[in-house]
């Protein structure tokens, strides 16, 4: 037998003596330890190595995606409903935050941001209407009409975009405390700042949201709804909550996509390969899990970026745009790929892997 | 503004009663082909249970293979028949690569796995044939592309030939479809996997062919809709927008029914141009298209939730 340095994982010995040792968020030490390390790594680490490159390439943008991610997949991967309209959704955070900004320009930036969410819950909600009579790809198909309905009002709508002659919304230098926050004068290691605080924050309140009765109701309703109606369950509360939370998640998302990350935005960037990508991001990931979303993300914004390296790196001579015609036929077929090998996706790979290393050394 | 919505196009159509037909002629044909697009859904869905996301770039790769296949100086109906042997190779390499692992997953893992081929194709597409917009080989393939002029009420109503040509092949097409489905022992086949997979692989039937031969009537619909609107619009990936335009024409009609998807396809192709000459433009800005036929749909669904020719759904605990 290894003594305790090489059982890495090991749980046994951890005993809890009260029910609040047992529902506590993290059960078991060495998950609270891999998580601290996780935070250092993303509040000290990153901050101190990355480079101007790195944060808008990978850190910042996987942040943004992981979070849209995250809120489709309380909808989808908790609730059970299936939604091809998150960009969208996004799109409506997004105008929403900029309204605000150019209406108060007075207003704390980040209040605007957390603020905007609550209009995409709005129209989530009434886009989530007909989930309480129609399920499964009917709901889905229903969505996209919200999906091409929403963009399609993103751009005749003038007054969203201030009657811009370019019809486009640009993002300005938003002031915090003294320092730029947006905008073109904002440097990237702040905004990389504000985007962690409001994604840890947004994943903490998910986490126990998922853990609490509204969670539990989700997930009843997603295992199957007439079953949950029958033990009592609301289900137009438990679905339309869902929908709510869901698209005040991906709406703030949307805000800090055009406002941490883009700096400008036309409507047909809130187009449906974005809700697509979401939507791979959150099934690679894992549906019902929140780290595969950041998994997911990881992969799906990363690879992109490395698989433009590699051509360089070997010397090989390809035009730009044949590597980008690679890149989404290797993406294709990665997805297809992981569809096969894992369909619970990364998350499942992971929970897989942490079994391993709790039995470890031995195999059973 | 009431005046607006529900008086004045009435008026404007009764106005010009040659008008109204163009804009019903024009919402015919591209209903025709909403259909067809939506009926190679159907057949996949029925059979299979997948929701195939990937017909709308299949119609683009139709499209794409037989011009560039004809720019390589074959002749016009050899290389037809090279992209239908084009269309047959992607479907058995569809069915073992990427169907035959997943057999048994839930439905929205085969769904993204369709996404996926969506975008290998893209991909593929682009590099192989590149991405600038080609010219249909219409008059190489014997397609007739002058117009007609007729003169009802008094009026102006002009046909192009090519949509008579289009109305015409789909139709025949749609028939040939719906013999092939009634009369042979495949096409039973087919339908017999739709009503009841268990039973079906029970008495003999083999899943792996008959989804080989639904993806490959899927690809010829694909090559028929490919030609028919790449001789109108040119060959480009922006006709994968198409595609989109089947998914509620699907919803409409209901995900399962043959009937559903032929009378969704139409009403969708009548009533989106209608809305959008007489309240589209007038009123909202224009290119209400896009939306249109999914909020119709969405309201549809509202009342009832299986689309209008769907299965009634059943739900036991």
């Amino acid at each position: 037998m290894g003594d305790e340095k090489d059982m890495l994982y090991r749980t046994a010995g951890q005993f809890k003596t009260s029910y609040e040792a047992d529902q506590a968020l993290f059960p078991v030490r060495q998950d609270a330890i891999l998580l601290a390390v996780i935070l250092a790594c993303a509040w000290v680490i990153f901050p101190l190595v990355a480079s101007e490159f790195v944060f808008q390439t990978l850190l910042i943008p996987i942040l943004i995606y992981s979070l849209a991610a995250l809120g489709l997949n309380i909808l989808t991967g908790f609730a059970g409903q299936l939604s091809l309209g998150t960009a969208a959704f996004m799109g409506v955070g997004a105008y929403a935050c900029y309204k605000m900004i150019t209406i108060m320009p007075w207003m704390n930036p980040i209040v605007a941001i957390l603020l905007s969410g609550v209009f995409s819950a709005g129209i989530g909600v009434a886009f989530g209407i007909p989930s309480l009579r129609i399920k499964g790809f009917y709901l889905a198909i229903a969505t996209l009409a919200a999906q091409f309905f929403l963009v399609w009002l993103f751009e005749k709508w003038a007054w969203l975009y201030n009657y811009n002659a370019s019809g486009a919304i640009q993002v300005p230098n938003l002031e915090m405390f003294g320092v730029y926050i947006a905008g073109p004068q904002a440097s990237s290691i702040v905004q990389y700042f504000v985007v962690l605080f409001i994604v840890s924050l947004l994943t903490l309140v998910c986490i126990n949201l998922t853990r609490g009765t509204l969670g539990r109701t989700w997930k009843a309703t997603r295992d199957m709804d007439i079953a949950a109606e029958l033990i009592g369950i609301n289900l137009m509360k438990s679905k339309l909550t869902a929908f709510a939370v869901s698209s005040y998640i991906v709406g703030v998302a949307g805000a800090l996509f055009v406002f941490m990350w883009r700096g400008a935005a036309e409507p047909n960037l809130f187009d449906i390969p974005l809700s697509f990508r979401i939507l791979f991001i959150a099934i690679i990931g894992g549906l019902g899990s929140i780290m595969g979303n950041y998994l997911g993300a990881i992969l799906i914004v990363g690879l992109p970026v490395v698989l433009n390296l590699v051509p360089n790196a070997l010397g090989i001579p390809i035009g730009s745009a044949t590597v980008e015609h690679l890149n989404i036929m290797i993406v294709g077929s990665l997805i297809v790929f992981f569809l096969i090998v894992e369909p619970h996706g990364l998350a499942q790979l992971w929970r897989l892997i942490r079994e391993k290393l709790i039995i470890w050394p031995f195999p059973h | 503004m009431l005046n607006d919505i529900f008086i004045a196009p009435f008026a404007d159509m009764i106005a010009a009663p040659d008008f109204l037909m163009q804009v019903l002629w024009e919402g015919l044909v591209s209903g025709v082909l909403y259909a067809l697009i939506a009926l190679g859904f159907v057949l996949i869905f029925r059979s299979s249970r997948i929701f195939n996301f990937a017909q709308g770039i299949m119609v683009v790769f139709a499209a794409l293979t037989l011009v560039g296949l004809h720019s390589f100086g074959i002749p016009a109906w050899i290389s037809v028949a090279l992209t239908l042997g084009v269309m047959f190779v992607l479907a058995v390499s569809i069915e073992r690569v990427v169907l035959r692992p997943l057999v048994g997953q839930p439905d929205i893992i085969l769904f993204m796995a369709t996404i996926g081929i969506t975008l290998f194709l893209i991909g593929g597409g682009e590099i192989i044939f590149g991405g600038e917009n080609k010219v249909m080989i219409t008059e190489e393939l014997g397609i007739p592309t002058g117009d007609t002029v007729l003169e009802p009420f008094g009026g102006l109503l002009i046909l192009q030939h090519l949509d008579i040509t289009v109305v015409v092949v789909a139709c025949a097409l749609v028939a040939a479809l719906l013999a092939f489905l009634n009369y042979t022992q495949m096409g039973r086949a087919i339908r017999a996997l739709g009503d009841d997979h268990q039973a079906a692989l029970s008495v003999g039937i083999s899943l792996q062919t008959v989804w080989v031969l639904v993806w490959f009537i899927a690809g010829i619909i694909a090559l028929v809709t490919g030609i028919a609107w790449g001789a109108r619009a040119g060959v480009s990936f922006a006709l994968e927008v198409i595609a989109y335009k089947a998914l509620p024409v699907l919803m409409l009609g209901g995900l399962e029914s043959i009937t559903g998807a032929i009378i969704g396809g139409l009403m969708i192709g009548l009533l989106e141009k209608l809305f959008e000459i007489y309240w589209g433009q007038p009123l909202l800005g224009g290119n209400t298209e896009t939306w249109f036929a999914f909020v119709l749909a969405l309201i549809v669904l509202l009342f009832r939730p299986q689309g209008l020719f769907g299965e009634r759904i059943i739900e036991r605990v």
